[in-house]
């Protein structure tokens, strides 16, 4: 199941590798963040070295992938091709209480015209599109 | 105050070409940035070959040393890109420009923006391509894509925390409409629009309607920059540069969407150190000219820039306060760039200066102090104070 039409670009990790450990946990259903191994804050996206100690122990660690709707949008008018006969849908930008509330971005599961409110609780839930070339994993949101 | 440009530089030229709907330009971009360019010159009755400086942003296509060849111009002594922010630099290009007046790194410097998104592509669309890697992997392929996209979940956040109700985007809209009508340039001039028009135009994204957001245009503007000690050699009334600066608040780049203060327009530490270089108040700016990309970001930037409470935004954002001559706070005079015409925001800038001229098709009376935001919610944003001779 995909919550929006085929055709968008497909996401890669990083030639740089940066961000390469989030996309192979996705794709096994987990959430990975990066975490400095220095002050144990999280940050995201990832980086090269924590923002706030400047240590280079910076790795990625399996979180709960629950968090909080912190803002969101209903989108109406296409600005890609495949999206053209997709008709209105729904970004969310999730907060991670536990993970030093940093902010994911996806899609809401569920009708495009429901009513959202900022604060609801949201897990993630992963959405595999094994049957293309490169086979990718999109992190989307439900509520709970 | 010897570290400052307070009054040591002043706009003596302005040029725009006519502005086109987006495609719409019989010229490629580089002309359209000479034809702006040699129109400010004429503007300032000077020589392109005084020319030998050159200011721009958001990686104008048009650079500096080949609009010298074109000019002829003998000496190039400046040339300057500001970084990043896309109309964020507007200002920001001006400041740049000015420090190196006032340095006297060079002594006439043009200040320019040329755009053509039907040549070069639009900054409405998504990428059209088979993968994408890095930020964008975290929020493309989610149909997250577009300016408007991204910028709407700033503003429904801002929203949400000060209780803000569309009719105060609304206002914002009406306000820029109702000044193209009278500006024979605007794009949008012949084209009135009202609050049933507002309200039926169909969704973008939440809470942006189709009247909340930019225009896509082709054209190029341009300003001439000269020591302030020279400005009363032009032939018009000069308009001095009080202040004009750039820059962001704390990890405003954080990547996908995770800037700490989210629900910002960036202006929170850039407008106190504006105010302090000009040694103005909020209450002394006559004039503004606030970069629309989307309303939402003009409410967000004239709180941040202290013209109102964030929790007064239903009240402060009626049609009537906004429009010249008689609002509270006249804002965008030219329709700018909603109604005006979109050159990324540097007719912003032209527009502030010629409320310092006298010279808007709607004007302000007695208009002193003119203060431009230059592109909200990106990073950097930048922002400038012009004033007439009687503010030095």
């Amino acid at each position: 199941m995909s919550y929006l039409n085929s055709g968008l670009p497909k996401p890669v990790p990083a030639p740089d590798g940066l961000d390469s450990p989030f996309w192979e946990a996705a794709s096994r259903d987990v959430l990975m963040l990066q975490r400095c191994g220095s002050c144990h804050e999280f940050q995201w996206g990832p980086e090269w070295i924590c923002h706030r100690c400047h240590s280079e122990d910076v790795g990625f660690q399996e979180v709960r992938p629950v968090g909080n709707i912190y803002s969101y949008e209903r989108v109406w008018h296409p600005v890609h091709p495949a999206l053209k006969d997709q008709g209105p849908y729904i970004i969310v930008l999730v907060e991670m209480p536990e993970c030093s509330n940093v902010r994911l971005v996806g899609n809401l599961m569920g009708d495009a015209e429901q009513s959202v409110e900022i604060g609801t609780p949201v897990q993630a839930f992963f959405e595999h599109h094994r049957d293309v070339e490169p086979s990718f994993t999109l992190v989307q949101w439900e509520k709970v | 105050m010897s570290r400052t440009v307070r009054g040591k530089v002043a706009v003596v030229g302005l040029g725009e070409t006519q502005y086109y709907k987006r495609g719409e330009a019989p010229d490629a971009e580089f002309k359209l940035a000479l034809k702006a360019i040699l129109a400010a010159c004429e503007d300032a009755g000077i020589s392109p070959k005084q020319v030998d400086g050159f200011a721009s942003f958001s990686n104008d296509r048009s650079d500096p040393s080949h609009l010298a060849a074109a000019l002829g111009i003998d000496d190039l002594r400046f040339s300057n890109m500001q970084w990043g922010g896309g109309g964020g630099g507007g200002s920001g290009a001006i400041a740049n420009a000015a420090a190196a007046v006032a340095t006297g790194m060079a002594e006439c410097v043009v200040v320019f923006r040329a755009l053509a998104q039907g040549q070069f592509g639009r900054f409405g669309q998504g990428p059209q391509r088979d993968v994408i890697a890095g930020d964008g992997a975290h929020t493309i392929p989610y149909g997250l894509m577009s300016p408007a996209q991204s910028f709407a979940m700033k503003v429904t956040r801002f929203m949400h925390d000060h209780g803000v109700e569309q009719n105060a985007l609304r206002a914002i809209s009406l306000a820029s409409y109702h000044h193209a009508q009278n500006n024979p340039r605007a794009v949008m001039y012949g084209r009135p629009l009202d609050e049933e028009k507002y309200d039926n135009s169909r969704w973008i994204v939440e809470p942006f309607h189709l009247f909340d957001c930019c225009l896509e245009n082709d054209g190029a503007a341009a300003m001439v920059l000269v020591a302030a000690e020279r400005a009363r050699d032009f032939p018009h009334k000069p308009a001095y540069i009080l202040s004009a600066l750039s820059g962001s608040h704390y990890r405003a780049g954080a990547s996908v969407h995770n800037t700490p203060d989210y629900a910002s327009s960036t202006f929170k530490t850039v407008a106190p150190r504006l105010y302090d270089m000009a040694q103005v108040k909020p209450a002394d700016v006559d004039v503004l000219q606030c970069y629309e990309n989307f309303t939402g970001g003009v409410l967000m930037s004239m709180v941040e820039h202290q013209f109102c409470d964030p929790d007064g935004c239903n009240e402060f954002f009626v049609k009537d306060n906004l429009i010249a001559p008689s609002g509270k706070l006249p804002t965008n005079t030219s329709g700018g760039n909603l109604a005006e015409c979109y050159m990324h925001g540097l007719g912003l800038n032209i527009e502030a200066v010629r409320q310092i001229r006298g010279q808007s098709t709607n004007q302000v009376d007695d208009a002193d102090v003119a203060l431009v935001a230059s592109g909200p919610m990106v990073t950097p944003v930048s922002s400038s104070i012009f004033g007439t001779e009687a503010t030095l």
